[in-house]
């Protein structure tokens, strides 16, 4: 199929993203970068295991993390990842609007998340746990902030989708794009899942 | 484009694409409630004073697997055929992160 080719809800593609050369190229592109973000995950990840008993006097795990803030952090989390399925789910039937509205509720939430994860950074950094109190509290800015910053990323490139396209609508050129930036939110979910078990689970029974 | 439901009626198509997403939105749902669940009894293991920590740290790491293979596989689409490079590519980065993980908290000692 061409790329500009102009598609009714009939001619639209079953899988629009992979419809074209591009599309594919994206799609196997965008999975083999999900590989090398495993890979810079589990070093932070690692490090964090390695260094998280070295408080160095400064404040622990278990005297920090509180489990209401980290459990509506992950239902805000988990509930955008739905989102953004009702959005592919949309983009599939060829439905521009209903795309853009989805991706908006996942836009929020996102951003409802690092909300909270400011919110709860800047307490910690009040109680006296700065980024060099200890190899701890370095291990773990690292690693959530790390995660924290693909979130802020994921949230800027789908408005920038939303923006770009917002006259053009759904084609062959937009629809691998929007899929592709799915399934990065999809990862920072993945991730996070790691994130609240080993870090914020773990450091709270010891 | 291998369309293997080419009827020659576009309408007649598009009804069965629609069928086939509104399925797979279905699975995707069931997913989602899955995972809230997991997640929910990840959080009540930790709470809970009855289980020691010898068994509720590999019992919500084995949760968060799950759910982790609830978003690969429903969520990221995984499950849906032409994703053998991505598998490919997902479980050498998985690979290389459990001996990086694993490495780190046996054979470090600071």
């Amino acid at each position: 199929m061409h790329i500009e080719e102009k598609l009714t809800p009939e001619t639209f593609p079953a899988e629009p993203e992979k419809a074209t050369l591009e599309g594919k190229n994206k799609f196997l592109g965008f999975w083999f970068f999900l590989g090398g973000e495993t890979v810079l995950f589990a070093s932070l990840f690692a490090t964090y295991l390695a260094l998280k008993d070295s408080v160095a006097g400064g404040p622990t795990s278990e005297e920090l993390f509180k489990m209401p803030l980290v459990f509506v952090a992950t239902m805000l989390l988990l509930t955008s990842s739905l989102t953004s399925v009702y959005a592919m789910y949309h983009m599939k039937n060829f439905d521009f609007k209903k795309m853009q509205l989805w991706l908006g509720v996942t836009v929020l939430l996102g951003a409802a998340f690092l909300a909270l994860e400011i919110y709860e950074f800047n307490e910690y950094v009040h109680e006296g746990f700065k980024f060099s109190t200890s190899a701890f509290s370095s291990a773990f800015y690292t690693l959530v902030g790390t995660h924290g910053a693909h979130v802020t990323f994921g949230l800027l490139w789908i408005l920038t989708l939303m923006i770009r396209n917002a006259k053009r609508g759904l084609n062959l050129y937009n629809a691998p794009k929007f899929y592709v930036a799915s399934l990065y939110w999809h990862f920072i979910d993945v991730v996070w899942v790691f994130i609240f078990t080993v870090v914020y689970l773990m450091g709270m029974v010891g | 484009m291998a369309n293997h439901t080419n009827s020659g009626n576009p309408n007649v198509d598009l009804a069965y694409r629609r069928k086939k997403n509104a399925e797979e939105m279905k699975f995707q749902v069931i997913s989602f409630i899955l995972m809230i669940f997991l997640t929910i009894v990840a959080f009540f293991a930790v709470g809970y004073e009855g289980f020691s920590h010898w068994f509720s740290v590999p019992f919500i790491l084995l949760l968060a697997t799950v759910q982790v293979a609830f978003q690969l596989y429903y969520f990221m689409h995984m499950s849906h055929k032409g994703h053998e490079f991505p598998a490919l590519f997902l479980y050498s980065g998985v690979f290389v992160a459990f001996l990086t993980v694993l490495a780190f908290v046996t054979i470090v000692w600071v």
